[in-house]
């Protein structure tokens, strides 16, 4: 391994590691105000969503909205099935299955 | 069986689709890594010291372009920010935990223990051993990513064009099932319109900074949602 990749990792490792521990090694010496906390919640759906729209409607970092665009196909069938069931599992399945599945109909057809 | 063990087997199981989700993904990592100029050990220490899918995949693809080293890391900082945020929503849970606990558990925080771990924390029981909970899904995601990124690098280009295989969808279908829990009232469904709306609007931004912008247009509106919503039914009674 050359040094410039030692450099690229623990570079990577240590900026991400700090995210994730600065709060937890802050605690206790910090108050967090009561607004904040509430807002707290919002934050998972919200970031999931900003990274999955874009993967969806952009797969190879181009517009992509029409039916032949199998990860729209599938994000649509995990939504149905996951709004349905509430099912983690089965959201996943379906949406890889609907993916593959409608991938090797657009192959068939066009 | 004691109540630390059952916690962590229970973390480990409520992980296991998050694990199917995780395999394809860590899979592509290993084989792009290869392509990209990157040595075989230099990617399978990444996966092990950093443990950031979504930053890895981001990290090879511009190692493969040729980016700086500093480019790099800026662009892995700013994709893992919401780990901050993450982290902001644990900590009422974890702040009297020991340091022993508190620094591996942020070591090990992703966006699926996450996601499968404030769900328990929130169900309010007396369980003291919420945190084993955690771990239990810590370990789980840590091994099977190890696992799937090591086999990914192992075959490395001998998987003929590993990135058209499409397995990258194992990722926004993951993030689907993890976003639909979280969706049970008018002010989360705002926050998601908005957020996702925003995340189209900001695809311009260097750096995948749309995220963090996108996260806070989410977190505002369903904020301004919740007050309007409380305000309404207040008028009403």
């Amino acid at each position: 391994m050359s040094v410039n990749e030692w450099l690229l990792i623990l570079g990577m490792a240590g900026v991400t590691f700090g995210s994730r521990y600065l709060l937890f090694g802050l605690a206790g010496r910090i108050r967090m105000p009561v607004w904040m906390a509430s807002s707290l919640q919002y934050v998972p759906p919200a970031v999931l969503t900003a990274i999955t729209l874009p993967a969806v409607l952009l797969p190879q970092g181009k517009w992509h909205i029409s039916p032949t665009n199998p990860y729209l196909i599938a994000a649509l069938a995990a939504v149905g099935i996951g709004a349905v069931t509430k099912n983690l599992l089965a959201t996943i399945a379906v949406g890889l299955i609907a993916f593959f599945g409608w991938r090797f109909v657009l192959v068939s057809v066009l | 069986m004691s109540t630390r063990k059952h916690e962590f087997i229970s973390g480990a199981r409520d992980s296991f689709p998050l694990l199917l989700g995780a395999f394809p993904f860590g899979l592509i990592y290993g084989a792009l890594a290869t392509t990209s100029g990157l040595s075989p050990a230099a990617g399978m220490i990444m996966a092990l010291l950093v443990f950031a899918g979504s930053a890895q995949f981001i990290a090879v693809g511009l190692v493969a372009a040729q980016v700086p080293v500093t480019i790099i890391i800026l662009t892995t900082f700013i994709v893992n920010l919401r780990h901050m945020l993450y982290s902001a929503t644990l900590l009422p849970h974890l702040k009297n935990l020991p340091q022993k606990w508190r620094i591996p558990l942020a070591f090990w925080l992703t966006d699926e223990t996450f996601a499968v771990t404030v769900r328990r924390f929130q169900r309010e029981d007396r369980s003291r051993f919420k945190h084993w909970y955690q771990l239990g899904s810590s370990i789980a995601m840590y091994v099977n990513w190890q696992f799937w990124c090591g086999l990914g690098l192992v075959l490395g280009d001998r998987i003929p064009d590993a990135a058209g295989w499409g397995l990258d969808v194992a990722m926004p279908v993951t993030f689907i099932g993890m976003i639909i829990p979280f969706v049970k009232n008018i002010p989360m469904a705002i926050c998601v319109l908005s957020a996702g709306t925003s995340s189209l609007l900001t695809l311009g931004l260097p750096y995948k900074l749309g995220i963090i912008v996108s996260a806070f247009a989410g977190i505002f509106s369903g904020l301004i949602t919740a007050s309007i919503v409380k305000n309404r039914k207040g008028g009403l009674a």
